[in-house]
């Protein structure tokens, strides 16, 4: 009974972490944005004031039930996949349910999300929704690739598929896993450019093209569901990230300090590029990011 | 504990707040007065820095801005847009054709007074309004919002019956679900 209450506290102090993270880090790539482009731009919490809004919001809208479920599997698949994560060495604040054979489960719940949207965007019935649908699902083909390739990679040269074994493989030796298996670092920061959907890969939301794409058709708290669940998955995503490559962290403030300086790769390289039409962003994915992820297997193998 | 008063106040005033200072915007670019909205958005005027950021679909605005004169076809489509809009809502309208027809007063297929079809909370006046104006605009409806008092959207459910008759007298093909929301 005290083991439950134990991993039920730290789930909830995991999210709550995480949903704050994750959203002053979107509320600085629009302050940052902006600077980039002259403008004063809104303050670093605007976005907790638009989530307090749409959660404010009425909504009337009925379309099937696959419609109200759609941003809940989006939220399941964060929230699993933030628990799955170790957030720092050492696990006495935030216990989680790691386990061996972690990193395969990742692999899969990580997709689960995009696929439950996908049947909700569905059943709205907009033509705009469906078009960011297909979109998203061959850009999701493009950079699974490569991120699938680098974490093999891993897998084969340390002969583990647990997360918090690669963390402490980088704690007895001393060096971190991105100066030991550069092919796979950076196959793997190719395939997270894609996994953001910053530009130049913003091509399922494309405010201009698809009026937003999968979530057109919904507004208030189904965006305020889908945007908490993003923030948080931005998150988990840097948490891995620092935690395979970047030999985790040993406290909270050493944690956003790494997983900032690596979002904002993201940010820096989409707010300076425009965007991609699908094919040009499959066929980037299926270049440079797949061939370092060959290498990367290839030094695995050999070395 | 919930159903409370002075809880509700406080829920109240937070939610005012929010709703405040992030408005999302659905231009509906009818005529020449959306060529005011790039500059207002953009870097010389940043209108994100006050909250005001343009949104997608009429699902997930929060103002519907209506630029310029609205011919009797166009109308149609706006009020099928408002309808679609989720609560609360507001409708600014931009530029002297939404008030009393400008230049286009004595035209044969343009609406007057846009505020017999659809509530207004907020006009701004000018032909053209400049991207201060428009700020201007916005900053009014922010004192309203906090004040309470942008309740467009509760007046057009009250006497929709009036609303309604209005405008199927100027739209002749009148084709629309009579729900929406």
């Amino acid at each position: 009974m005290k083991e439950i209450l134990y991993y039920t506290w730290g789930a909830i102090v995991s999210f709550v972490v995480a949903f704050s993270v994750g959203i002053t880090y979107m509320g600085l790539n629009r302050k940052i944005t902006a600077r980039v482009q002259n403008r004063y731009g809104p303050p670093w919490y605007q976005n907790f004031i638009d989530v307090i809004k749409l959660s404010s919001k009425k909504t009337s809208i009925h379309h099937g039930v696959m419609q109200h479920m759609g941003p809940a599997f989006i939220m399941v698949t964060s929230v699993v996949s933030l628990l799955v994560i170790p957030i720092l060495n050492g696990n006495k604040f935030f216990p989680n349910l790691n386990f061996q054979g972690d990193l395969i489960f990742l692999l899969y719940i990580m997709v689960f999300g995009p696929l439950g949207m996908a049947l909700g965007a569905g059943q709205t019935g907009n033509p705009n929704s469906a078009i960011g649908v297909t979109r998203g699902l061959s850009q999701m083909a493009g950079f699974e690739i490569p991120w699938v390739m680098a974490l093999v990679a891993l897998m084969i040269q340390y002969k583990t598929t647990s997360i918090v074994d690669l963390m402490n493989v980088q704690v007895e030796s001393g060096r971190w896993l991105m100066f030991s298996s550069p092919f796979a670092f950076l196959a793997a920061v190719m395939a997270m450019l894609g996994m953001f959907r910053y530009a130049p890969f913003d091509i399922v939301g494309a405010p201009q093209e698809l009026a937003s794409g999968p979530m057109s058709e919904n507004g208030g708290k189904y965006l305020f569901v889908m945007m908490s669940a993003g923030s948080v998955f931005a998150f988990a995503k840097l948490t891995l990230y620092v935690d395979i490559f970047m030999g985790g962290a040993d406290n909270l403030i050493i944690l956003v300090v790494k997983t900032f300086a690596l979002y904002l790769i993201p940010m820096l390289y989409g707010i300076t590029s425009p965007r991609y039409r699908t094919e040009q962003s499959v066929r980037w994915f299926w270049g440079w990011p797949s061939f370092f992820g060959l290498l990367a297997i290839l030094q695995a193998a050999l070395f | 504990m919930i159903n409370d008063k002075n809880s509700q106040k406080i829920v109240d005033i937070i939610q005012n707040f929010a709703r405040q200072h992030s408005i999302w915007v659905l231009a509906y670019g009818t005529g020449c007065g959306a060529i005011e909205i790039p500059p207002t958005m953009t870097s010389r005027y940043d209108a994100e820095r006050l909250g005001v950021r343009g949104a997608a679909t009429p699902r997930q605005a929060d103002v519907l801005l209506i630029t310029g004169y609205l011919t009797t076809k166009t109308l149609k489509r706006v009020i099928r847009v408002y309808e679609q809009m989720q609560d609360p809502k507001y409708v600014i309208g931009f530029g002297s054709c939404t008030i009393n027809g400008g230049m286009y007063w004595d035209s044969y297929n343009t609406i007057k007074a846009l505020d017999r079809y659809m509530p207004v909370d907020v006009y701004i006046n000018g032909c053209m309004p400049r991207p201060e104006s428009v700020l201007s605009g916005f900053a009014k409806l922010q004192e309203l919002i906090q004040a309470g008092k942008a309740d467009g959207a509760k007046k057009y459910k009250e006497n929709l019956e009036w609303y309604r008759t209005n405008q199927k007298k100027v739209i002749p093909n009148w084709h629309m679900p009579e729900y929406n929301w």
